[in-house]
């Protein structure tokens, strides 16, 4: 269950500065046929002890934002912008220094329990490799920290499993050794790309809440990118809801979930089915699908989309406009 | 298949696991293919007798025995397949040259796969422009006619088993590489390989623990197969008078000579040839056994 916030715990944060800050993040794809700009202009902070939800659907561009924080842009693509970890620019910085601090200060964890681990290493070497190469830990004492961590994600009979293959393992405890592998270093900062989408609803359930522990007992800063609006209940405090590569709108878990300004935002609550509404009618969708993202853009991103759409929408990219209680929304029909 | 994979059945409290390696898994696998087995066991007999038989005989290769010239077959005699014209004993002959077909064939093969395997491997990690240099040039020597390539090493090599050597595996390389590279390309963009490098492994690191094993599986199938293509391209040039030059010999040079000699003695081609032959055929199960045991398809 997600943690008791109020207010005053809320500003007390915001008040601290920030571990993550990421300004006018640019993410630029050169393919065949042209530049693919996967993220435009994306700005935001985060503070130690705060869990981020990156919430948009396939394309949006929110799996390229922890990309790029982390140095993992594909060949192809072009960052720009600013992004600065405890106030250090890490946005394409040498690998030298990207390799301190990943693995230690900062890690992520990885969609796919099935693809992440390699199939040919056993789960110790996997796991002990970061802490022998970051901390320079004798293998036995990282052996021993691996074998706690494993303990922690709740994986019986840890100490004997911890010398198997990946195959043998089943996919919920892949990404708990998954898990186990990000927090292993006991990170500041952690990314979590979908953490649960190729898992079945009640180990996912089992998984967060899991995470949701370790990372509060941590007290690190956490940025979860998803497309399912539960788990962003469950573990975040702030959205960000991206559209089209840009914010569409930022506000805290609570106020999102109560009242969403944002048409994109109203859109995405309507189409999520809800167990408490027993009225029989079809599930809500957006009609369209978002547009190829490839050559100039004018206009909100989500203008062919929009049932409110008015002229402006297509000719002028609205901004985003801060508002009170740490609202903010990119559109020319809401004021925050 | 998958029973093999997923081995012993892990409960709490049960003895100590070990774990299967894919590796071991394959091995298990292979093992149980009686055929491929087999065929290594026949190989493994096959290299034993060239390498270790020759000690045997009270003389060597060049000396001939002017009391039996073309001696015909006698197993209970000192010539047990006879001699040749010359008066050499046929079967310490073929022996000998199977030292040098059996080694330039699997040195050979093994010097291409790992030329081949380093060149694609970072020729598919690193990508981009060097990716298309690194590999346009394999497709440029691709496009040479491969007779051209090696008279012309020999010409200047000279006509020795290096020369030989070099020619097969400058050849050879080529395939590997493109193969090595392709695996390199899929697996740069696996998830295990961006999570390594989140957790701020260096690229030597990555190559090393998690590039290199995990092509290891589609480069053990290939190069099973690369050593019967080196053997009978060396026993091919050889048989051309490009490859091995007498006195040295080797199965090919001794086919050639049986074939020199085919209407009236066909005893000096066909141990040889059959020599050649099982080994071609062991090599052929061995290979279809490992890709059998190692098809990433099948996990």
């Amino acid at each position: 269950m997600p943690l008791i916030r109020t207010n005053a715990d809320l500003a007390a944060r915001q008040a601290a500065t920030p571990i993550l800050s990421v300004r006018d993040l640019t993410v630029d794809f050169k393919l065949e046929h042209g530049m693919m700009r996967a993220v435009d202009g994306v700005s935001f902070d985060v503070r130690r002890g705060e869990v981020l939800g990156i919430v948009g659907e396939s394309g949006s561009g929110k799996s390229q934002i922890l990309m790029a924080a982390m140095g993992l842009t594909a060949i192809n693509g072009r960052c720009s912008g600013s992004v600065t970890f405890e106030g250090e620019e890490i946005l394409n910085a040498a690998p030298d220094l990207l390799d301190k601090i990943r693995g230690s200060s900062m890690s992520m964890i990885f969609q796919d329990p099935m693809t992440s681990l390699n199939p040919y290493m056993r789960v110790v070497d996997q796991l002990t490799e970061v802490l022998v190469a970051h901390q320079g830990k004798s293998r036995q004492e990282a052996v021993d920290i691996a074998v706690e961590m494993l303990e922690r994600v709740r994986i019986p009979g840890a100490r004997r499993r911890i010398s198997l293959y990946p195959h043998e393992f089943s996919g919920g405890m892949r990404q708990r050794v998954m898990i186990a592998m990000a927090l292993l270093c006991r990170p500041a900062l952690l990314f979590a790309d979908e953490p649960t989408t190729a898992l079945d609803v009640t180990v996912q359930a089992q998984i967060l809440d899991l995470l949701n522990g370790l990372v509060h007992e941590l007290n690190a800063a956490v940025v979860i990118v998803t497309h399912d609006l539960g788990v962003i209940a469950r573990m975040c405090d702030r959205v960000i809801v991206l559209y089209g590569g840009r914010i569409m709108e930022e506000a805290a878990v609570d106020d999102l979930f109560e009242a969403p300004r944002h048409p994109y935002s109203q859109g995405l609550m309507a189409a999520t089915p809800r167990l408490d509404d027993n009225t029989a009618h079809d599930l809500r969708t957006i009609p369209g699908s978002p547009r190829a993202l490839v050559g100039q853009i004018n206009g909100c991103p989500f203008a062919p989309r929009c049932e409110r759409r008015i002229e402006r929408c297509t000719a002028e990219t609205p901004a985003l406009l801060r508002g009170a209680g740490g609202r903010a929304a990119a559109c020319h029909l809401v004021m925050p | 298949m998958s029973d093999v994979v997923a081995g012993a059945p892990v409960t709490p409290g049960s003895a100590p696991a070990i774990g299967l390696s894919p590796f071991r898994a394959s091995w298990r696998r292979y093992s149980r293919n009686k055929l491929a087995f087999g065929s290594m066991l026949v190989l493994l007999l096959i290299a034993l007798a060239c390498f270790g038989g020759p000690l045997l005989f009270p003389f060597g290769t060049e000396d001939a025995d002017f009391d039996n010239i073309a001696a015909p077959v006698n197993l209970f005699s000192i010539h047990p397949f006879g001699t040749d014209e010359f008066g050499r004993d046929l079967l310490l002959r073929v022996l000998v040259g199977g030292q040098v077909s059996l080694s330039v064939g699997f040195v050979g093969a093994l010097a291409a796969v790992i030329i081949g395997v380093a060149y694609g491997a970072t020729s598919g990690y690193f990508g981009g422009r060097l990716d298309n240099f690194l590999m346009r040039t394999v497709d440029v020597l691709y496009g040479i006619p491969y007779f051209f390539l090696v008279v012309l090493i020999n010409l200047l090599a000279g006509r020795t088993v290096m020369g030989l050597f070099v020619s097969i595996v400058v050849v050879l390389w080529l395939t590997p590489a493109v193969i090595a590279r392709g695996q390199a390309v899929s697996l740069r963009h696996r998830e295990f390989v961006d999570a390594a490098r989140a957790g701020g492994m260096t690229e030597w690191q990555i190559i090393r623990q998690h590039i290199v094993p995990n092509s290891l599986n589609v480069v053990i199938v290939y190069s099973s197969l690369l050593v019967l293509e080196v053997i009978v391209t060396e026993s091919f040039l050889s048989f051309l008078g490009l490859g091995v030059q007498a006195p040295a010999t080797s199965w090919g040079s001794l086919i050639e000579d049986g074939a020199a000699n085919l209407e009236t003695d066909l005893r000096l081609l066909l141990l040889p040839c059959s020599f050649l032959v099982v080994t071609l055929f062991c090599l052929n199960f061995i290979a279809d056994g490992l890709r059998d045991a190692f098809d990433p398809n099948e996990r």
